[in-house]
């Protein structure tokens, strides 16, 4: 009986192994066809300099702080609130239906498009809030947008402590935020860093959110109420207008190897020895 | 600890911000035609001017003007004229220039008439062998409904009665339908004047070459006037850049840019 | 030692930073369906939803085409993504050797964390020409935004597929390997049926991701106006709808997109019970 089973079963773990080629290759064919043609556009003036021409000359120097300025204005909001909301989801809250209602919200906001973030973002920020298109505008839409996975991340990261961690810090008599300030926090440490890295990786690829309010306009922005024009921003309008597809590469190629070194950070900070527990 | 110190110092940054005075600054947004010429503009200008920062976005003439409207930007830049709709706000033309009707380089038709290209746009002319050229269906390539071009086409060759066909491909700015239009044998698109360049070719219209002097004598069919819109009488850095466009300078960057300056 | 009262404000503190999730959804959901209500009201959700023809100019908002649009990519995207993506889970956890299995997570990683813009580069230069000159037509179609689609959920699929493979209790392999049965039959009659409640999850979070994708969809379908007619042809998803009008559309025209947006948001609300549904049940089988 054997023996009638085993074409069939070829069959079978041969397109398992066709399926991961599959993946392999594709992965690796967008990587080689974009770096190969875009690494040759980057160069130290492309990096430093402002576009010329509307992006067809000149560097992306802007849309690099823009994209750095949007992001480090998102996480600025967004850690604070996240960890707190984790901290007292894991450490303070009960299972209760209002927390059920809490993580159906976390759920839902997680799921929404970005287009509707972007949506709300013009009507109420941009809009409501007279903040003009600018970087506040974009940043506390982004905020809102990685909410969701940073909590998520943060969560875990404190879900990993051990009990007896903490059984350890109350048995000797200090109270809850004291054992989260001093034990849990620190000993989640790696995990933290991993979610906010990652929530950062979601915030640099952003671009339909980005569009509708921080702008568009190519221009180097100094003050939160400035508008700005984000890498991935750029290489829309560069690949739809067609202006130069030798500085889409570029620009295209930077992205690419932005998430390289972030993935390789989360690699570095989730192999990182577990943080000692602070016992001053 | 340290993360609220970091709050509170970005807080308080942000409200300074609100309320400092970090020179001036002038919104530009609305039409992709319009924003090489606005570009320019706005680089020469502020080189004269170093303490204004003029910002140029796109985003298509509709878009443009309605941001002047409702106040997110101070200027909305349109390749159309005003609807009669469109009221309560200060016009000033800016430039004149055509919408060329463009193919791909390896297309041999040569030359339409305006009815010929309300045709093939209304879906009634539906592959280029009709007109002289391969077999092939023709692929229409639209712009967004933003678009002032998209206006003023529709405007001009469609008798101001917006029948292009549903099967059109829409690009989100004159550089895309440019691309698609380079990269396809069979399609066919419209873009400014100005913005012809080797990748593709423009079309004779009744016989007459899509050229920018063919635009200035009049003689070329299909033309509309660059604007600057503004919500109320410009003031300040806005009155300033808007006298400069409009100064002999100015103007002169309008000619430098393919299009013809205002007299 | 910190004062009851600190101690307290601070618990205040961690409670109110929880409480912004809650009403932050509740405005986005407020605002956008009160920006849909002049659609709904003029325009009527009925001629919304069927209307077949989208022409703003002329006072026609059908949104049937983009709808049809976004489930022509989102399907295609799905019927790729769910055999490669299972088939790639099941070689990571039975079949791969580890550094194999290592090279496709990192590269699984890398894949997820790149800008959804880059992939809708890739589309327009390369997978459009391809299926210009493998179908015809001008290369913007359903099938380019799926195959895009494809590739960016490919990952999330993957992720959540090994996730429930691998919480099959190991009891169920050893029996079933036990009572003689190959590798390849205990993977297929008892591994993946038990599997299926994760699975059926990892392509419910899929289809929300891909239903929610804008930009590089603009990029690829072709945007048309009118009713899709083959997968091969070019579409417009209800996504590329709302950016590319939102930046001009006022009054009526606005309120429409909106609506697009409130459709939106109803569906992934319902995929979310959804999945919820299908999680409970994961956990009622273990």
């Amino acid at each position: 009986m054997k023996g009638a089973k085993d074409w069939r079963e070829m069959i079978g773990w041969s397109s398992l192994w066709l399926a991961a080629g599959l993946s392999v290759l594709s992965l690796g064919a967008i990587l080689w066809y974009i770096l190969s043609r875009g690494l040759s556009a980057v160069s130290l003036e492309f990096l430093t300099q402002a576009p010329r021409r509307l992006g067809s000359e000149g560097g992306i120097f802007p849309t690099i702080v823009s994209t750095l300025y949007v992001t480090a204005v998102a996480m600025a909001m967004a850690v604070p609130v996240s960890l707190g909301t984790a901290i007292y989801l894991r450490e303070y809250m009960r299972p209760s239906p209002a927390e059920r209602l809490i993580r159906f919200s976390l759920q839902v906001l997680a799921g929404i498009p970005s287009i509707v973030f972007g949506l709300f973002g013009f009507t109420f920020f941009v809009i409501k809030l007279r903040m003009g298109f600018s970087v506040v505008a974009g940043g506390l839409t982004l905020a809102i947008m990685v909410l969701p996975t940073l909590i998520r991340a943060f969560e875990e990261a404190i879900a990993t402590v051990p009990r007896e961690y903490r059984e350890a810090s109350l048995a000797l008599g200090a109270d809850r935020w004291q054992t989260v300030r001093r034990i849990v926090l620190p000993t989640a440490n790696p995990g933290l860093l991993t979610g906010i890295v990652l929530a950062i990786g979601r915030a640099v690829g952003e671009s339909a959110a980005v569009i509708l309010t921080a702008g568009s306009a190519m221009r180097m922005p100094v003050f939160p109420t400035d508008q700005a024009r984000t890498m991935t921003v750029h290489l829309y309008i560069l690949a739809t207008e067609g202006l130069s597809d030798v500085h889409a590469y570029g620009t295209a190629a930077v992205l690419i190897v932005m998430v390289l070194l972030l993935n390789q950070l989360t690699t570095v900070t989730r192999a990182r020895r577990r943080g000692e527990p602070r016992t001053r | 600890m340290r993360k609220g110190l970091l709050i509170s110092l970005l807080a308080v940054s942000v409200f300074f911000s609100f309320g400092c005075s970090k020179g001036q600054i002038v919104n530009i947004s609305g039409s992709t035609s319009v924003e090489p010429l606005s570009q320019e503009l706005a680089a020469a200008f502020m080189a004269k001017h170093p303490k204004i920062t003029v910002n140029v976005a796109a985003g298509g003439s509709s878009a443009g003007i309605k941001a002047a409207r409702e106040g997110a930007s101070d200027i909305g830049a349109s390749s159309r004229d005003l609807k009669p709709t469109e009221t309560g706000l200060n016009k000033f033309v800016i430039a004149y220039d055509g919408i060329a009707v463009i193919i791909n380089k390896d297309n041999p038709v040569a030359n339409l008439s305006v009815d010929q290209v309300k045709a093939i746009y209304e879906g009634t002319i539906t592959n280029w062998s009709e007109l002289g050229g391969h077999n092939a269906q023709i692929v229409v390539v639209d712009r967004d409904a933003a678009s002032g071009t998209r206006g003023a086409f529709v405007e001009m060759v469609m008798d101001n009665n917006d029948t292009i066909i549903k099967t059109a491909i829409v690009q989100d700015g004159g550089g895309g339908v440019r691309n698609t239009v380079a990269g396809n044998p069979a399609a066919i698109g419209y873009i400014s004047i100005a913005s012809v360049d080797n990748t593709i070719r423009a079309l004779k219209i009744n016989g007459i070459e899509a050229t920018i002097a063919n635009v200035a004598n009049k003689t070329y069919p299909i033309f509309r006037p660059f604007i600057y819109v503004t919500k109320n009488a410009p003031v300040g850095a806005v009155k300033q850049f808007i006298d400069f466009v409009l100064s002999a300078e100015g103007q002169k960057i309008v000619e430098a840019s393919g299009l013809v300056p205002v007299k | 030692m910190k004062s009851r009262r600190s101690r307290k404000f601070i618990e205040w503190a961690l409670l109110g930073s929880t409480w912004l999730a809650l009403p932050a959804l509740l405005l986005i959901i407020i605002f956008i369906f009160l920006g849909a209500l002049p659609a709904f009201e003029s325009v009527g959700l009925g001629a919304l939803l069927t209307g077949e023809e989208w022409r703003p100019t002329k006072e026609l908002y059908g949104l049937l085409p983009s709808v049809l649009g976004t489930l022509m990519v989102t399907g295609i995207a799905l019927v790729i993504v769910f055999p490669v993506g299972l088939g790639l889970a099941l070689f990571l956890t039975e079949a791969a050797p580890a550094w194999g299995a290592r090279l496709i997570r990192r590269a699984l990683e890398l894949l997820a964390g790149i800008p959804s813009v880059v992939y809708g580069f890739f589309g327009i230069i390369v997978l459009v020409p391809v299926l210009r000159q493998l179908f015809g037509g001008s290369g913007f179609s359903a099938v380019t935004g799926g195959v895009v689609l494809a590739i960016m959920v490919l990952p999330t699929m993957v992720t959540l597929s090994e996730d429930a493979l691998r919480a099959v209790p190991s009891e169920y392999r050893a029996g079933s390997l036990a009572l003689g049965a190959t590798h390849w039959q205990t993977v297929t009659r008892v591994v993946l049926p038990s599997a299926i409640p994760g699975i059926s999850a990892g392509l419910v979070l899929a289809m929300g991701r891909a239903i929610g994708e804008t930009m590089a969809m603009i990029m690829v379908v072709g945007n048309i106006t009118g009713m899709p007619t083959s997968l091969f042809g070019p579409v417009r998803t209800l996504t590329g709808n709302i950016a590319i009008e939102m930046k001009y559309a006022t009054g009526i025209h606005q309120s429409t997109l909106y609506a697009a947006g409130v459709f939106l948001l109803v569906t992934i609300i319902i995929l979310n019970l959804i999945l919820n549904s299908l999680f409970r049940r994961r956990e009622a089988r273990q």
